[in-house]
């Protein structure tokens, strides 16, 4: 459920960004006040654990494939939302950074994804008020599952959402989201099943563990605040989401454009004139480009020909440019590094 | 088992690499990490159909593999494992945008173009993160999240995971050979095994959390982390940091491998 930099638009990668920012600096002020810093260590400790819990594969019964813990879930349980957030939050980075595991432009969206709807959604709306009435097998179950089904289902729904705005995939609306929804109810409920089960262990084997946090929480839990800083999300997002739609990029117009193109072709022509003489403008440093010779009369005609397309540079000229320096670019680089190479390494020789 | 050793070994091959003393290696890590985030929002701002105006972004990761003596094969095996995922994404673009684009004689779905644009911009910023990790070592990317206010407990509690997943991981491993021995020819662990499996390792690791913060009390914690000597942002610094951005902002711009291609063909003038 990673999601990579390639497929995300600096707009919903920067506002995504911001609004991790401000959740973190929340959850840190939280840890930082209302804890003992023993949980310091103790959330480094988790963060590996999961970590190392990610790598270790179990057999799905009755399928011949197999799963693995994604523990947003386990951790809110055994740190409570503010502390878990924050594991949640290094595991993330850690992963793009070593791994390429989603990007660093997308790492917002992963941390909102993974680590929010858990761990401020599920854990105090779901899996806390089924535990609450008191810890048995069957409430941690129910809870566990219940909530890692929830959570999931939200973040793969965040995932739709942030793909289609940032605009980078052709996938329809409905369809990926047929595709991603019912993919993330199977790993929701395995991630249930093995949260359940590690959680009901550690009740079993330690139960003061699971009472620690259960306590900790119900005695400072702050409903007005959470509800304040879920509004601030949500004014955030949608600010900077529409101050995106409204701003003159030419990927969100573009973007509104194939809808419109798509949708209702007839009654879009001026519009699309916008973006065509847009177009024009931002190639006008290479004029009349990509129309050689015989079709001079038509190039006034072109655009509206196509306008149905709503394809920007569709000509020989420019592609066999492109292709031909995207080519020389390519081997530009290439023996640019190998010189830098060679050079160091004789420069090494001559110095030993 | 043997990813998992994979990801032990990637992690400790970057961790040796950042320890090199090239000039891209003393540049102040805040620098780097300000200049992989231009790097990547200027790539991924390209419209997404766009393939030759992307490819002048590769002279930034040739930069540095050549000047921070990188090795090119493992962090671009390590890109490759990655790429499966945007394939699985963006092989259906073209399914779902099968306008024809003509390129030269030949016609193909724009779908692809998209998809080719996609997977070039993927491979880079991948590379780009990575490559910062490199240069720059999980030390020093910490005090370079500090420098830019990122809260003193998450930066903290990020150096103690990545630190603790060297030993946690290694546990995990010696059970799992425990557990394969006596369950031979079993693919994964057994769901019924799972909860006592996970929630052993939890408790060794929670015992270990304890024992880990006595320690750490006894040595005086206080609850900051002290990184040593804190390198000062220098001039030449933010030389590397406006000279890059300059260069993206000009490759964003101007489409550079079309001009070099005018160039050479005189196709366009």
């Amino acid at each position: 459920m990673h999601m990579a930099d390639a497929l995300i638009s600096p707009a919903v990668g920067g506002t995504m960004l911001a609004v991790t920012a401000g959740i973190t600096a929340y959850s840190a002020k939280k840890v930082q006040n209302e804890m003992d810093e023993s949980k310091i260590p103790l959330m480094g400790v988790m963060g590996a654990f999961v970590f190392a819990a990610q790598m270790i594969n179990f057999s799905i019964p009755g399928t011949g494939s197999s799963g693995h813990l994604g523990g947003g879930m386990l951790l809110a349980i055994l740190l409570g939302p503010h502390a878990g957030f924050l594991t949640m939050a290094s595991i993330l980075l850690i992963q793009a950074l070593f791994f390429g595991d989603g990007g660093l432009l997308a790492y917002g969206c992963n941390v909102f994804n993974l680590g929010f709807y858990t761990c401020f959604v599920a854990y105090p709306f779901i899996y806390k008020k089924l535990v609450h009435k008191g810890i048995n097998s069957r409430n941690i179950f129910m809870g566990s599952m219940i909530s890692s089904v929830v959570g999931l289902q939200l973040g793969a729904f965040s995932v739709v959402i942030e793909t289609l705005l940032s605009g980078k995939t052709e996938l329809p609306f409905g369809q990926f989201l047929l595709f991603m929804q019912p993919i993330h109810l199977a790993i929701g409920v395995i991630e249930g099943l093995a949260t359940a089960a590690v959680v009901t262990f550690i009740w079993k084997a330690r139960p003061e563990i699971l009472e620690r946090t259960a306590i900790g929480e119900t005695l400072r839990g702050v409903p007005i605040k959470k509800v304040i800083v879920g509004f601030a999300v949500a004014a955030v997002m949608v600010g900077g989401l529409l101050s995106w739609f409204a701003s003159a990029n030419p990927d969100g117009l573009e973007w509104s454009l194939e809808r419109v193109a798509g949708t209702a072709e007839l009654e879009s022509s001026s519009s699309i004139h916008n973006v065509f003489s847009e177009i024009q403008n931002r190639i006008a440093f290479l004029p009349d480009y990509g129309f050689k010779t015989a079709d001079e009369d038509s190039i006034e005609e072109q655009p509206v020909v196509e306008t149905g397309n709503s394809w920007p540079s569709v000509d020989a000229g420019t592609s066999v440019s492109g292709i031909v320096g995207g080519a020389i670019t390519l081997a530009l680089a290439v023996i640019l590094g190998w010189i830098i190479r060679v050079s160091k390494e004789k420069k090494s020789r001559a110095v030993a | 088992m043997s990813n998992i050793l994979n990801s032990l070994y990637n992690m400790g091959l970057l961790d040796d690499l950042a320890r090199k003393k090239t000039f891209i290696h003393r540049i102040h890590p805040a620098i780097k990490l300000l200049t992989t985030i231009v790097y990547i929002i200027a790539l991924t701002s390209f419209e997404k159909h766009e393939v030759s105006a992307v490819l002048p972004f590769v002279f930034y990761p040739v930069f540095i593999f050549s000047f921070a003596e990188i090795p090119v094969i493992p962090v671009l095996k390590r890109v490759l494992l990655v790429e499966p995922l945007i394939i699985g994404i963006g092989i259906l673009n073209p399914l779902f945008d099968n306008y024809s684009v003509v390129l030269g004689d030949i016609a193909i779905s724009r779908g692809w173009l998209t998809f080719l644009s996609i997977l070039i911009k993927c491979s880079l910023a991948v590379t780009a993160g990575i490559l910062l990790v490199a240069t720059t070592g999980m030390d020093r990317l910490a005090f370079a999240l500090r420098v830019l206010k990122i809260p003193r407990v998450f930066v903290l509690q990020l150096l103690l995971t990545y630190r603790y997943i060297w030993l946690l991981i290694e546990e995990a491993l010696r059970m799992i050979q425990a557990y394969s021995m006596r369950a031979p020819g079993r693919k994964g662990i057994r769901i019924s095994d799972l909860g006592s499996f996970l929630g052993q390792m939890l408790l060794r690791a929670l015992d270990r959390a304890q024992r880990i913060y006595q320690a750490m009390n006894l040595r005086g914690f206080t609850g900051e982390y002290n990184a040593g000597k804190a390198p000062k942002i220098r001039f030449r610094d933010l030389v590397y940091l406006m000279a890059w951005s300059l260069f993206f902002v000009i490759a964003r711009t101007y489409n550079i491998a079309v001009l070099i291609g005018v160039l050479f063909t005189g196709v366009g003038r």
